[in-house]
């Protein structure tokens, strides 16, 4: 690679990157805000306190394992837009096996089987998807946001009707599960040992699976032409149901999570839109799943930082998801001037 | 609640689903498909109801969130038609993007009154029988709605102008060697699409459900995109299922006193559902297994076929 091509692939970082912030500044000062302060009040809400530092390293566990799963997805050439209703239906599934086990076996081996009760509920849940998409010829799009609607609608319905809390049914969740089912975390924060190296983990075999074994080459020769693929001899329709059920799984594995180490018990937005957020980064790092570490750390503070925008200047915290979105949108156009995508089939 | 007042509710609760599901559906007839539909409405929705509040004027909201809409819509189209990146992966970020936008600068708006369009009945035709109460006894927005219906169908199939739109997005090749600019027409219905789900989106903030809060609208970008496949890419049918949708989620808000068991948080998402249920019938072959009659009036009922270029981007060389 010349010296001049390495600088070219530094300023595509960069740039985008410059033109996001700059974009941030321009709407804070839009919405009356000083962007000096808020860079700073971001700053501090992510990484001031070590409460909000184990908080950013809780986020950046979950946005990995899923964005792990999105990867599969992506590389087989599917939108998996259905991601956030797979993770609900993960946490569905930890809380069903939460419920039903706690009083029967010891607490450690119950949140074992919990999680991979998750995994399970995910796995289902993204195999409905792709069944729809394989079999029924909906395209995965639609599928996918079809059943993210009816998996919010059984969790609600969970929420409010059979596990509501007794006596009052409400937005806030299913009671509490004691503290014996909650994962361990050091000291009073989220940071929780356990969940970092099942993201280690799941990263660790993702890279493995996608770019040095035969399936992943096959998933890739799906995804790039997935007739071509079919006459080549590769089993198409299964390569896309695997890579629908295993980024099903990976999101069950965050639901699970979401519930035994975040909120400790069902919440109608369980997902608190780690889904959607992890199909962001999957867009910005593509094929490059080394990225996958840096644009998450990078989001999770972000997410994490905005905390503290409402406390402290009175902003709206979804200035994360601006700044987030902002910087996906100038990389895909600076992709675009660089390098054309021949376009999708829906 | 009687038959009449559930319909008029139908027709009025509908209108918005009326502009944003014909927006889209021109927009995917010249072959791209518009996903920022759910953060264009929400935008759009925040900017026509601070618009309008801060110039007193509904006209002016109505033409600030167009101009979003198109704003937007003129994003997509820069992206995808001439940067060439996935339709989807842009549409999708731009949705991302400014439902967070419409929250971020929409704090100052939340739950504060603001102006809403003028009831207007139409003289004469609102003393008909049973119609006169549902149909014309509302506003203007909602009649603008029943020309749109039958003003998009005209044009798709009566027009020169609507069999080149179809041509962009079946078969842009052709289209081109007819010596068409594919290029800028489908800028044209991108940008033209995205007008109209701004329309939709001061639509909710300044009549059906009005005033601004965070998400306001959140659910319905998704729904119309639905809607338009159920609709089979047609008009008049498109309209017929936005209707259905809205008689659903009357019918849902009607059922609650019936199964006052189920929590109404449910209901109202099972319209949602109950798309994507039908979206399985008219999507799939599986009506090609059934005796000969029924297959016949299975496939004319449900088989919706989309634009064959929908998705792909065009290159002329």
């Amino acid at each position: 690679m010349s010296k001049k091509l390495t600088l070219y692939k530094y300023l595509f970082w960069l740039l985008p990157f410059g033109v996001a912030l700059g974009m941030g500044a321009v709407i804070v000062a839009l919405a009356g805000g000083s962007p000096g302060q808020v860079a700073s009040s971001l700053l501090g809400g992510a990484f001031g306190t070590i409460d909000q530092m184990a908080r950013v390293a809780a986020t950046l566990t979950a946005l990995v394992i899923v964005t792990s799963g999105l990867a599969y997805a992506s590389s087989a050439g599917i939108y998996n837009l259905g991601i956030e209703g797979q993770i609900t239906l993960g946490a569905i599934a930890t809380t069903f096996a939460l419920r039903s086990l706690q009083e029967l076996i010891p607490a450690p081996l119950t949140i074992a089987l919990a999680l991979v009760a998750g995994i399970i509920g995910g796995t289902l849940w993204g195999l409905l998807a792709g069944s729809l998409n394989v079999f029924g010829r909906v395209s995965e799009i639609f599928a996918g946001l079809g059943l993210n609607f009816v998996a919010q609608g059984l969790a609600l319905y969970l929420v409010f009707g059979p596990w509501k809390r007794p006596g009052v049914a409400s937005m806030s969740g299913t009671e509490q599960f004691d503290q014996s089912l909650w994962l361990p975390t050091l000291g009073r924060t989220e940071f929780s040992p356990i969940a970092i190296s099942l993201a280690a983990i799941s990263l660790a075999m993702t890279i493995v699976l996608l770019q040095r074994s035969y399936f992943g080459l096959e998933l890739k020769a799906v995804g790039k032409n997935l007739r071509a693929a079919h006459t080549l001899g590769v089993a198409a329709e299964q390569k896309l149901l695997a890579a629908f059920a295993l980024c099903g799984g990976f999101a069950g594995l965050v639901g699970a999570l979401q519930v035994l180490a975040v909120f400790h018990r069902l919440i109608p937005s369980i997902s608190s839109n780690l889904g959607f957020i992890g199909l962001l980064v999957v867009m910005l790092t593509g094929d490059a799943l080394w990225a996958i570490l840096p644009v998450a750390t990078f989001f999770s503070a972000l997410n994490v930082g905005s905390l503290q925008l409402p406390l402290a200047l009175n902003l709206e915290s979804s200035l994360a998801g601006v700044m987030q979105g902002s910087l996906v949108l100038f990389v895909l156009l600076a992709r675009g001037w660089t390098k054309p995508d021949p376009g999708v089939n829906l | 609640m009687n038959i009449v007042q559930i319909l008029m509710a139908v027709v009025t609760s509908s209108t918005p689903l009326v502009f944003a599901c014909l927006g889209e559906m021109i927009t995917e007839q010249a072959g791209v498909i518009n996903l920022a539909a759910e953060g264009t409405i929400l935008m759009a929705a925040m900017t026509g109801f601070g618009v309008a509040k801060g110039t007193d004027s509904v006209l002016l909201g109505f033409g600030a969130a167009a101009a979003v809409g198109a704003a937007i819509a003129l994003v997509l189209a820069f992206g995808s038609i001439t940067l060439k990146q996935s339709q989807v992966a842009i549409g999708f970020v731009l949705t991302m993007l400014c439902a967070d936008l419409s929250s971020f600068l929409g704090n100052s708006l939340v739950r504060i009154a603001g102006p809403t369009v003028p009831n207007w009945p139409l003289p004469g035709l609102q003393h008909l029988p049973w119609l006169g109460p549902i149909l014309f006894q509302s506003n203007l927005l909602v009649y603008l709605s029943y020309l749109m219906i039958l003003g998009s169908w005209f044009y798709v199939y009566y027009t020169p102008w609507g069999l080149m739109l179809r041509a962009l997005g079946e078969q842009p090749a052709a289209a081109f060697a007819r010596g068409a600019n594919v290029v800028w027409q489908r800028y044209f219905y991108t940008v033209l699409g995205g007008a109209l789900l701004g329309i939709a989106g001061a639509a909710f903030s300044l009549d059906f459900k009005a005033g601004w809060s965070h998400r306001h609208t959140a659910g319905y970008g998704w729904i119309a995109l639905a809607i338009v496949i159920f609709g089979g890419w047609r008009p008049l049918r498109i309209a017929g299922g936005v209707y259905l949708f809205g008689l659903l989620q009357s019918l849902a808000i009607a059922g609650q006193s019936l199964l006052p068991n189920l929590p109404t948080q449910v209901l109202t998402v099972a319209p949602f559902a109950f798309m994507i249920v039908f979206l399985l019938l008219t999507s799939g072959t599986w009506f090609e297994g059934l005796p000969a009659p029924w297959r016949a009036i299975a496939q004319q009922l449900l088989q919706v076929k989309p634009p064959a270029a929908l998705g792909k981007n065009f290159n002329p060389d």
